[in-house]
């Protein structure tokens, strides 16, 4: 009994938040802002997911220096995500096509599978816009940034 | 299972509107409030786009944010709903999660 109910509370407790990222790195606050909240969402256990779509998926390009600019490099951060739990991160196909990317040119972003000997697994989905669509249509709670 | 998709921007500065509507599920609704309210006018560039979204979607806008901007139900794409505060509610509680594209 106690069981059961512990169970449903944690069913209840326990959501599945996709944050939903459209906006390049570096030019506003939104990028590192919703990094900061899925290291919150993942810290209370939740089941997170990320969307890059539009200009959202240059969040993920490899080799960003931002020495010349005087503000901090903070893609590293999306590589430390499978420490926290965090091993979903889809990209929207359309949007990398229409800039002019291929998934070659994102960072490769890897979790450890605890259930197979701590492989090291990709993180990053490819997914199409469709494919997408039905992925936000099953999420409790969706956060744009 | 359905979503209410709020837009804030217009569609002249940003491509929130466009990448709601390119997101968008049969059953589900658009509101369009503040800037994004601009995205409802009739005979815009984005008439025709919003006019295949009402097709297998209900697409609304918010009358305050409209007539703070001088236009009213007469300025509107046919099939686009204007609704108030309450009815903004009545939206967000018709529907299971609220998406707002910023």
């Amino acid at each position: 009994m106690a069981d059961a109910k512990a169970a449903e509370i944690d069913s209840r407790a326990r959501k599945k938040l996709m944050f939903v990222n459209r906006k390049a790195p570096y030019g506003t606050i939104y990028a590192l802002e919703a990094l900061e909240v899925v290291l919150i969402s993942a810290a209370f256990e939740q089941d997170v997911s990320l969307a890059f779509l539009d200009d959202g998926v240059y969040q993920l390009m490899q080799g960003q220096n931002t020495t010349g600019i005087g503000m901090k490099n903070f893609s590293p951060t999306y590589k430390a995500l499978g420490d926290y739990d965090v091993k979903k991160l889809y990209v929207e196909k359309e949007s990398l096509d229409e800039r002019g990317l291929k998934p070659e040119d994102l960072m490769e972003i890897t979790y450890e599978d605890e259930d197979a000997d701590f492989a090291e697994k990709p993180s990053v989905r490819v997914v199409s816009r469709s494919e997408l669509t039905d992925i936000m249509a099953q999420q409790d709670v969706l956060l744009n940034f | 299972m359905s979503t209410l998709h709020t837009v804030n921007k217009s569609p002249f500065e940003r491509s929130a509107f466009i990448s709601a509507l390119n997101h968008l599920k049969p059953g589900d609704a658009v509101l369009m409030i503040e800037d994004g309210v601009v995205g409802a006018r009739k005979a815009s560039a984005f008439a025709d786009l919003l006019a295949k979204a009402a097709k297998s979607c209900s697409v609304c806008v918010l009358g305050p944010d409209l007539a703070a901007r001088g236009m009213g139900d007469k300025d509107v794409i046919q099939g686009v709903k204007l609704v108030d505060y309450s009815g903004f509610v009545d939206l967000v509680t018709e529907h299971d999660r609220t998406q707002a594209w910023l």
